[in-house]
């Protein structure tokens, strides 16, 4: 992937395909390192699935037998001296708690750090996708200023007969994100 | 900032649009986005996708996301379903495709034979 912000996209279907209800993106980010924590509610996975996911051979989808999205994260965190970990809980293990989290640690100052790149790009489509997921995005950035989207706030405002993949809202979203930023 | 009266705003005057919205949709225009999708240039060509469709009020479609569709070295690839007629796979896709596609085949009922996976093949 060419941006990070490309694997956190492709991560986070992972959790829509969980059926997850709430899914968190949290950056938090120092003059030279990232961390990216993606956390949801989803069904979780088995220890012994678990074990297996980091293998490119392992997968869930039916169309075709690899699958490539945790080991390619995994792979742009340690290429730069950092480290993917994951865990997770299903409905059976905790049925007050499950889901899972994969958190990456990246150095930023490595030469094969990836760029974050267009993270309001990814968050707009994962709206565009999925309305019904409810998506809480935070980036505190290295100066101690914090970006935030929390859908829950957006559909409060806009009311049951609304979707949030309106285009006008996606619009809304995306100027929010980019005011925050700056751009 | 942008703040979330202003999404009050959009609510009020989105409100009639919406219901009239889910009536005519009858064209589904489906990208893929598993990850050989994403990393093949998916979403650039989700969002023209989404804008255009607004852009030139093509509210005869909706626009949604699916995962892998099985032709990973021909992502990205676009499906347009369309009541009645058959499926039309577009490969290879890139942003700068999407304003013609949605003008003379969502508007204008003529699929881009060029685009399609007929002639990738």
């Amino acid at each position: 992937m060419k941006e990070l912000s490309l694997n956190i996209l492709d991560i986070v279907q992972n959790s829509i395909s969980a059926q997850a209800t709430l899914v968190k993106i949290l950056l938090a980010e120092t003059e030279d390192t990232l961390r990216i924590t993606i956390e949801d509610d989803g069904k979780g996975m088995t220890p012994e699935f678990l074990a297996t996911v980091m293998d490119p051979f392992s997968t869930t989808r039916k169309t075709r037998k690899v699958g490539m999205g945790i080991p390619l994260f995994k792979l742009a965190a340690e290429q730069t001296g950092g480290e993917l970990t994951l865990s997770s809980k299903t409905r059976e293990m905790s049925p007050e708690d499950h889901g899972t989290v994969i958190s990456a640690f990246f150095h930023k100052d490595h030469m094969d750090f990836t760029p974050l790149g267009d993270v309001v790009s990814t968050l707009v489509s994962l709206i565009q996708g999925c309305p019904d997921v409810d998506i809480l995005f935070e980036h505190s950035l290295p100066g101690g200023d914090l970006v935030h989207l929390d859908t829950r706030e957006m559909r409060e405002a806009l009311g049951d007969e609304i979707p949030l993949n309106s285009f006008e809202v996606l619009e809304w979203a995306r100027e929010s994100l980019n005011e925050q930023y700056g751009f | 900032m942008k703040s979330l009266e202003e999404l009050a705003a959009i609510r009020n005057k989105m409100k009639d649009k919406v219901a009239l919205r889910e009536k005519e949709g009858d064209i589904r225009i489906v990208v893929g986005m598993a990850t050989c999708g994403i990393a093949a240039g998916a979403r650039p060509v989700l969002n023209a996708f989404v804008e255009e469709v607004s852009k030139q009020h093509a509210d005869n479609a909706t626009v949604t996301q699916t995962g892998c569709i099985g032709m990973c070295r021909l992502e990205p690839i676009v499906e347009v379903f369309e009541g009645g007629k058959e499926r039309v796979t577009y490969v290879k896709v890139k942003p700068a495709m999407v304003p013609r596609i949605v003008k003379e085949h969502i508007l204008g009922g003529r699929p881009i034979t060029e685009y399609t996976i007929g002639a990738a093949e």
